[in-house]
Parts: C-alpha cells; sequence; structure tokens
C-alpha cells in the first residue's frame, strides 16, 4: 500500500495530479481511492487529495503518520499536513509562498523559517526550485504536473505509464505541454 | 469490463444512465453539484435540468414519475428540507416510473449551514434509504435505487456523504438499459392526495415498509462479515471502510439499507457475538433502533456525535490507539490558516466595503457573498438558510420599528434570490416592510462552480432560453424603488445605498457586476 497527499492552495491543481496518479496505478493493476475539498475551500483555500493505492484499499482518507509521500505544492501547506507523514516518509516541498489572507492584511507573519525547520527535523524532505521547469514548460499552470513528475521518481512506474495516464486525462491542447512538465519534474535536481 | 476511476457523484451519474433514467433535475449545493453536470455532460440522453430550487426539482421528478419516466433529483442535505413538503407526500402517491432522490450529507459540514443526520427524514417520510460505502456502490445502488422504487412503489433516497461524493474509486462500468417510459394512466386515489385518498395510501404504505424491511434482511444489502467473535460491528456508509481498515479481525454487519433496517439480521449478529459496537457519523440513528429492538450495544459512548469520522478516530475509539504524528510539532511562531476568501476583484467586496463604511446590520444569505462575515469585511450580522435574509430583514424591522430598516439591509444573491427569495420579498411589501434589498447579481450561481439559473438565460444543457428578468420580477411584486449600479462605480454604489436605505419604502438595489472567475 502507498499513501500520498497532494498539499496546495486552490486553484493550484492538486485533483489533477491526484487523477493521473491513480489512472496510473489503475492501468498498473492495483485497487485506488482518494478523498478531495470542493466547494468552500476552492476560493483561496487550503487544497489537499489523498491518494491510496494497493492490493485492496478501504479507507479513501490516509491515517495520521500514514502518507509515504507528502508532494507540497506551497510551503506554508507543507506544515498543515505534517502530522500526516510517515516515518521515514518523504517530504517533496516547492519552494514557493502564497500568502494567506491573514498575512495579506498584515495580522499575522508567514514564518521565515520553515526550510530550516523541515531540513532540521524531517530527514529525506526535498525542497525543489521549478521556475526554471515552468518557464521552459511554457507554463506556470503546469506546477503540478512538474511536481508530480518528481515524485515519479520514487514510484515504481515506467514514465510510459504516466505519459499514458496524461493522455487520458488532460485535455487535447494541453497534452505536450503536460508531458514536457511531467519530463521537467522528472530531471529536476533535489537539494536535500 | 470496462474500468474507470469516477468521483462518487459521476458514479451516481452513471448508474442513473446505465439504470435507464429519462429525467433529472436538482439545484446546485456542495457535495451534490456534480450529479447534474455530469449527467448533462457526459449522458446527454437524460433529459436534465437545473431547477430554481430542489423543492421544484423534486416536484418535476416527481411529475416525470407519476408520468411514467425513470426519474432522479439530487441535492444537498439542507435542500430536502426545502423539498420536505413534496417528499412527504410522494412518499404516500409512491411512483409509476422509477423515482430516486440522491440526498448529500455534510459531516463536518465543510460547505454547509449545519451537519444535519437525513437519515431521520426517509424514517419519517417513511421512504427507503440506501448508503453506499464507496465509488462502485454509488453507482450500483444508485441503479439498484430505480428497480426497488418500482417494485416496492415508493421513491427511494440514495444517502451519500461527503466522502463518499468527493472521493473517487475505480468503478466496472455497465451499459444503459432501455427503460420504455410507462403510461400514465389517470388514477385519483393514488395520485390525488384528498384526505380520503391519503388515508388508505397511509395503510399501504405501512404495508410496503413491512415489504421493504424483508428486503432488508434478506437481499445481501444489509450483509454479515462473519471474522472474529469476540466484537461485531455495525456500521454503514463511508464508515464502514474505516472500519474494515482498522478492525480487520472483527465481525461486522455492513448496512446497505439503512431504511427499514434488518432487524432479524441485526439479531442474528448480536447473538452471534461477544460484544456489539456501533460505528455512524453524526446522530445514532443505527444505535437508537437496535437498543429500542432490546439489544445491547456501545456505539456514542465512544464515537463522536459531531464531525466526520476518520480511520485515526475509530481505530482509538476501538482500539484504544490513533496514530501520533511521526515528527515534531513545528512551534517557532503560529502556521497562519488559509480560509477561502472573496477573489481579488469579487463585485461583492466592492459592496462589503461600502456596506462596512456605512456601518449597516447586514442580514446576509447563503453563497459566496457569505465570506463577507470574515474579516477584512466582517459585514454580515445574520445568516441561516437560502432566502432567509429578506424575511429576517423584515423581522428586523417588525421587531424594532421603522428606524431599524434606516440602518440596515437585506442581501442576497441572484441564483438565491430565485430560488427563494422572491416570496418573502411579496411578503415585505404585503406587510409594509420599507427595508432594502440588494440583490447581489453576479450572474450565475458563483459558489458552487457558476451554474446556470433563469436569471442567466441558459440551461444545464447548454441551450438559450428565457433570460428572468430580476428588475421586473421586483417590480411586479409591487416594490416601485427599483435601481440597478455597478457596485464597482464605487461613490455612485454609495450614494445608491444611502438613499434606498433613507427612504420609508421598499426598495431593492441590483447591484450587477459578474463574476471575476466566470468567463
Amino acid at each position: 500500500m502507498k499513501n500520498v497527499i497532494f498539499a496546495g492552495v486552490g486553484g493550484q491543481g492538486v485533483i489533477l495530479a491526484s487523477k493521473i496518479l491513480m489512472e496510473t496505478a489503475m492501468n498498473a493493476g492495483y485497487d485506488v481511492k482518494e478523498s478531495e475539498v470542493h466547494g468552500m475551500a476552492q476560493r483561496g483555500g487550503s487544497v489537499d487529495c489523498n491518494v491510496r493505492y494497493g492490493e485492496k484499499v478501504y479507507s479513501p482518507l490516509i491515517s495520521k503518520a500514514g502518507a509515504d509521500y507528502i508532494v507540497s505544492l506551497e510551503m506554508l501547506e507543507t506544515m498543515r499536513k505534517m502530522e500526516y507523514l510517515a516515518p521515514g516518509g518523504t517530504l517533496i516541498v516547492n519552494r514557493e509562498k502564497i500568502d494567506p489572507a491573514p498575512v495579506q492584511t498584515g495580522v499575522m507573519e508567514y514564518p521565515g523559517d520553515i526550510e530550516e525547520w523541515v531540513k532540521g527535523n524531517v530527514p529525506g524532505s526535498v525542497f525543489l526550485d521549478t521556475a526554471g521547469a515552468l518557464k521552459e514548460a511554457g507554463s506556470k499552470k503546469a506546477l503540478n504536473i512538474v511536481m508530480l513528475g518528481f515524485l515519479s521518481n520514487y514510484l515504481e512506474f515506467q514514465e510510459s505509464q504516466w505519459i499514458h495516464a496524461i493522455r487520458s486525462l488532460v485535455k487535447e491542447k494541453f497534452i505536450d505541454m503536460n508531458i514536457k512538465a511531467f519530463s521537467l519534474g522528472r530531471g529536476l535536481k533535489a537539494e536535500a | 469490463m470496462e474500468k474507470k476511476v469516477l468521483l462518487g457523484n459521476e458514479a451516481i451519474a452513471r448508474g442513473a444512465w446505465e439504470a435507464g433514467c429519462h429525467v433529472a433535475a436538482a439545484y446546485p449545493g456542495t457535495p451534490s453539484t456534480e450529479i447534474l453536470e455530469t449527467v448533462a455532460r457526459d449522458y446527454r440522453d437524460i433529459r436534465a435540468q437545473w431547477s430554481p430550487n430542489e423543492k421544484v426539482a423534486l416536484e418535476v421528478v416527481a411529475g416525470a414519475s407519476v408520468a411514467g419516466a425513470r426519474s432522479m433529483a439530487a441535492m444537498k442535505h439542507v435542500g430536502l428540507n426545502v423539498a420536505a413538503d413534496p417528499l412527504f407526500t410522494f412518499s404516500y402517491t409512491g411512483v409509476n416510473g422509477g423515482m430516486v432522490i440522491i440526498n448529500a450529507d455534510d459531516p463536518s459540514a465543510w460547505s454547509s449551514q449545519n451537519e444535519q443526520d437525513n437519515r431521520w427524514l426517509a424514517r419519517a417520510a417513511k421512504l427507503p434509504m440506501i448508503e453506499p460505502s464507496s465509488p462502485q456502490e454509488a453507482k450500483d445502488f444508485t441503479a439498484l435505487a430505480f428497480d426497488l422504487s418500482e417494485q416496492y412503489d415508493r421513491p427511494v433516497i440514495v444517502r451519500i456523504t461527503t466522502r463518499i461524493a468527493h472521493s473517487q474509486g475505480i468503478v466496472e462500468l455497465g451499459e444503459r438499459r432501455e427503460v420504455p417510459v410507462r403510461p400514465f394512466v389517470r388514477n385519483p386515489q393514488k395520485f390525488v392526495m384528498l384526505p380520503a385518498h391519503a388515508r388508505p395510501r397511509h395503510v399501504f404504505i405501512e404495508g410496503q415498509l413491512l415489504k421493504l424491511k424483508e428486503y432488508s434482511n434478506t437481499s445481501g444489502i444489509n450483509r454479515i462479515e462473519w471474522n472474529g467473535r469476540k466484537r461485531g460491528i455495525i456500521t454503514d456508509s463511508v464508515a464502514y471502510q474505516y472500519v474494515k481498515e482498522t478492525c480487520p479481525d472483527d465481525s461486522v454487519l455492513k448496512i446497505g439499507m439503512v431504511w427499514p433496517l434488518p432487524d432479524d439480521l441485526i439479531r442474528e449478529f448480536a447473538r452471534g457475538v461477544e460484544t456489539l459496537y456501533i460505528v455512524e457519523e453524526l446522530d445514532p440513528f443505527i444505535e437508537d433502533y437496535v437498543k429500542a429492538l432490546g439489544i445491547a450495544c456501545t456505539g456514542k459512548e465512544i464515537i463522536p456525535l459531531c464531525l466526520e469520522l476518520n480511520p485515526d478516530i475509530v481505530n482509538r475509539a476501538l482500539n484504544g490507539k490513533g496514530n501520533e504524528a511521526a515528527f515534531p510539532g513545528y512551534e517557532s511562531a503560529p502556521i497562519p490558516p488559509r480560509p477561502p476568501s472573496l477573489c481579488k476583484g469579487c463585485p461583492h467586496s466592492f459592496v462589503f466595503n461600502v456596506l462596512k463604511k456605512l456601518d449597516l446590520t447586514i442580514n446576509g444569505d447563503i453563497g459566496c457573498y457569505t465570506l463577507g462575515a470574515l474579516p477584512p469585511y466582517s459585514a454580515m450580522h445574520s445568516q441561516g438558510c437560502m432566502g432567509a435574509s429578506i424575511g429576517m430583514h423584515l423581522g428586523f424591522e417588525k421587531a424594532h420599528g421603522l428606524e431599524m430598516a434606516r440602518k440596515s439591509v437585506a442581501v442576497i444573491g441572484d441564483s438565491t434570490f430565485v430560488h427563494s427569495g422572491i416570496t418573502p420579498l411579496i411578503d415585505m411589501v404585503y406587510n409594509k416592510g420599507t427595508g432594502t434589498v440588494i440583490i447581489l447579481d453576479n450572474r450565475g450561481t458563483a459558489m458552487t462552480g457558476h451554474q446556470d439559473h433563469p436569471g442567466t438565460g441558459v440551461t444545464l444543457m447548454g441551450e438559450a432560453t428565457h433570460e428572468l428578468d430580476l428588475a421586473a420580477v421586483v417590480r411586479a411584486v409591487g416594490v416601485k424603488r427599483v435601481v440597478t449600479v455597478d457596485p464597482a462605480k464605487i461613490e455612485e454604489f454609495e450614494r445608491v445605498v444611502r438613499e434606498e436605505v433613507a427612504a420609508e419604502e421598499p426598495s431593492v438595489i441590483l447591484s450587477l457586476r459578474k463574476c471575476i472567475l466566470k468567463k
């Protein structure tokens, strides 16, 4: 059984990233379940998806300390999901800050030491600079796929299996861009 | 067999299509919205529509059923409150073509004003209710509901929760079964609920419930999964999955039909285990029933009444251990929350800035604009259910007199106004209120994802239709002061609000500006 959490901010595309992972896992013969958040959470709120695949999956939700991978598309969102990371689990973080409303209005401060703290407390955590890959892919919207591409290095599926899933789930005119983004993400250098 | 990863709500749409459903109607509401959106996108041989509200949707669906078609209504839990009147009486008439109501509860109130448990409504309305626990069952149970409806002459409720509606899983797809629309045969004793007809129908439906109880006991929709006999757990909906995950050695009675409940099966299960537990979200619906059968069990003593369950809660309650975080908590600074908020440039933000500046008391309603209650606006002081703003606004004036109306407004969205804002506006005029109503017309049902409604001039199926003229409606009910203004013209908007609030007669401001997310 593998458990993956995608975390981010409404509009960053965590649901599509989850769908591509699910499709890939299903095509490889696994049972798959996922849970996601709609509605209020989409008005710029925190969004996360739980994806689980294995021989047989019951709960669509991942337990605390149960996630093998947490892929966070935004720095602060990482911190909300920390309690779900399994011992020995891998944290993959996009080094980007999006100020939430209380920070925008000056009521609270965006914590400045997230990366330092994570590196000190979570062995094997990875911080990524995605700006270059996004520029090369040609769209900032491809962040979800770049991050998925990086995650793919850790999972057992072949690149061709991922690309097959992308082709079946992404709109025709965006397929090439997304495949490129996936490959760029897969090739990103991990910076421990 | 073709397999596909589907969202619970997509699986329901698929199930309706495979069952030969002819007509579907709904009003959008999280977590039910994607059901009709999927029908309109993928299964266009079903005649699907947005209705102005859930009551109308259910009546259209009841009409289609009585006329002979297989029909489906979909709504969130509080939507079934709006539709409770037709629900309780179409229970008496029963059906002709199969009639299915998809009811989406929202434990944890992720996108709702309450956490009500609608299993009680099935019992109160004397209707069978079935509960899928996965996307596969969401499809299968929806299709089954049409057959049960025709077989037992009952509308059938399929109850899902947010974790069923908005979770994905692998679903085996089937083909559409073409079911002919039955002829309508005039039968006033069945379809006209005069008191003289209703009394014998009541007797009839009590008999049908007994037959359904037999089905509940014997059909396999409720099933015992024997395992260790030390502990037995009765569970339903997504809680079943948490139980299977965390208590793999225990026996389970999986409830798929939660009304009527299977007395014989419950007794057999209780006899077969040493200790009996009930694991269900929200109210002790199954637990109270089991206890009323004279069977001892443990439920809400250890399972929370409030908020949704998850594997950790069930694990802790049943096994005395929950997973704890594997890493230390971050403590150097508070983590700022990321609450939902109005978008940059949202038309509502202009409105709330002005209303806040004028320090008005604001009776609010349901939509994106309810976020006006939060900082930085903090500009909403009452809100309850769809359409309540206008009636409450009149109530404020009745409580405190004309002066109250000079320092308060009601705000309501365009879709919410059409849903249930028109009758209270009639009341305001009829009962000599002098308040000001601001209709926040952003040209769509924004909160749930920009669905069309009668005021947008487009149907769910994407066809052009008559565009309801809100200003004309407002004038027709007797409001003489009607002003349309763009809230982004801040000074003009403020002037209009000052003038209308000051006027000692009912007034409506149509604050017209398209949602910035809408193409």
